[in-house]
């Protein structure tokens, strides 16, 4: 399975966050390195969403989404820096 | 003043197919008319979402050819959508969509691979990048940017490197566009890896654009098979090819890379071979269905 980047979650995101994520800056709690959203790596599967930092491949979130319900994982992202609106 | 995002806000819209041409063999040119859509920026995307009488949906990604409002009506939304086999929305989008009918549309998305020609004066001149929004050149924020890299005597613009694989060339075909359409003076180059000439996307547009007096070259590498009397034969860009066509890494050109994910990270492993910075360096992957 090919994966995507994090581009590809700029849609089911938006359903949850006010601002645009992808062009958000995230802080990997493994190697600290900090980057747009949008160049972390995405295995998507119909269970669920992995993203990986594209640095050392930490799993920065995980989103899965059944019926009425979404799962948001963000146990790699020690920080977000965002756009303020 | 407010800070505000530099792309309008996303949303769910109702949208009507105006017209769906023949692209290539196998893509489709389809034109949407979207209720409320607020304009977007170049290099932007929509997600389409299709749900069968059961209730099942299926949402899939698709980068916007166009940009506006600076180009028309702002409602107004071209896609070219290229066939995958065995794909959920593609092969609808393609074989089956026809003037008239109607979609749900969700966007404009992604504020990362995109470019904006008032967000590049704001950028030159080392101002935080509160301009460029879609409307920018009816905007006093752009406005202001740009007086204020004029008075820093701030060089040109860096010069920008699109580079497409494929259907990838569709959202930067949109930024090639922006570019033409503003007049905008940053030199700007595509590359673009394309199987035939019959596969290409937009190359009447793209012809256009390497006359029109905006700084634009375009360099082409067939895969499969070449024009007559073509220089080389057809073949996969090598990185040789792709030295050679592109802005050079002492020009620090901001490049974009969209296309399959095995040529995009070919071709930016490549650029950081060649000294290119990889936070100069945004890419775009797409997958199939």
């Amino acid at each position: 399975m090919d994966h995507l980047d994090g581009n590809a979650l700029a849609g089911p995101l938006a359903d949850y966050f006010a601002f645009d994520v992808t062009e958000a800056r995230a802080r990997c709690n493994g190697c600290g390195e900090v980057a747009e959203f949008a160049r972390a790596l995405v295995f998507a599967s119909p269970a669920g969403t992995v993203v990986r930092c594209s640095s050392c491949d930490h799993v920065l979130a995980t989103l899965v989404e059944a019926g009425e319900r979404a799962w948001l994982g963000l146990s790699g992202v020690s920080a977000l820096e965002v756009r303020r609106a | 003043m407010i800070g505000r995002p530099s792309v309008p806000r996303s949303g769910w819209h109702a949208a009507v197919v105006v017209s769906s041409t023949a692209e290539t063999r196998t893509a489709a040119r389809l034109e949407l008319e979207i209720e409320g859509w607020p304009g977007n920026a170049a290099g932007q995307h929509l997600d389409v979402r299709l749900t069968a009488p059961d209730g099942y949906t299926a949402t899939r990604s698709y980068s916007i050819a166009s940009s506006g409002p600076a180009t028309g009506d702002a409602t107004r939304v071209v896609l070219a959508v290229d066939r995958v086999p065995g794909g959920e929305v593609s092969p609808y989008l393609v074989d089956v969509a026809r003037a008239g009918d109607r979609l749900e549309v969700h966007g404009p998305l992604g504020a990362f691979f995109v470019w904006q020609p008032a967000a590049d004066a704001a950028e030159a001149a080392g101002v935080a990048d509160a301009a460029g929004s879609a409307d920018a050149a009816a905007d006093p924020d752009a406005a202001e940017a740009a007086t204020a890299a004029d008075a820093a005597g701030a060089p040109a613009a860096r010069p920008v490197q699109l580079i497409a694989g494929g259907s990838g060339v569709v959202p930067l075909a949109a930024m090639a566009q922006a570019h033409g359409d503003a007049g905008d003076a940053t030199p700007f180059r595509m590359l673009y890896s394309v199987r035939s000439p019959a596969d290409l996307f937009f190359a009447a547009e793209l012809q256009r654009l390497v006359a029109a007096p905006a700084p634009f070259r375009l360099d082409l590498v067939y895969t499969r098979a070449t024009p007559e009397g073509w220089p080389v034969g057809p073949g996969r860009l090598t990185r040789d090819a792709l030295e050679a066509a592109v802005f050079a890494a002492s020009e620090t050109p901001r490049v974009f890379v969209c296309g399959s994910t095995g040529f995009v990270e070919r071709v930016a492993s490549w650029l950081i071979e060649l000294g290119h910075d990889a936070r100069d360096i945004r890419t775009e992957r797409f997958g199939g269905t």
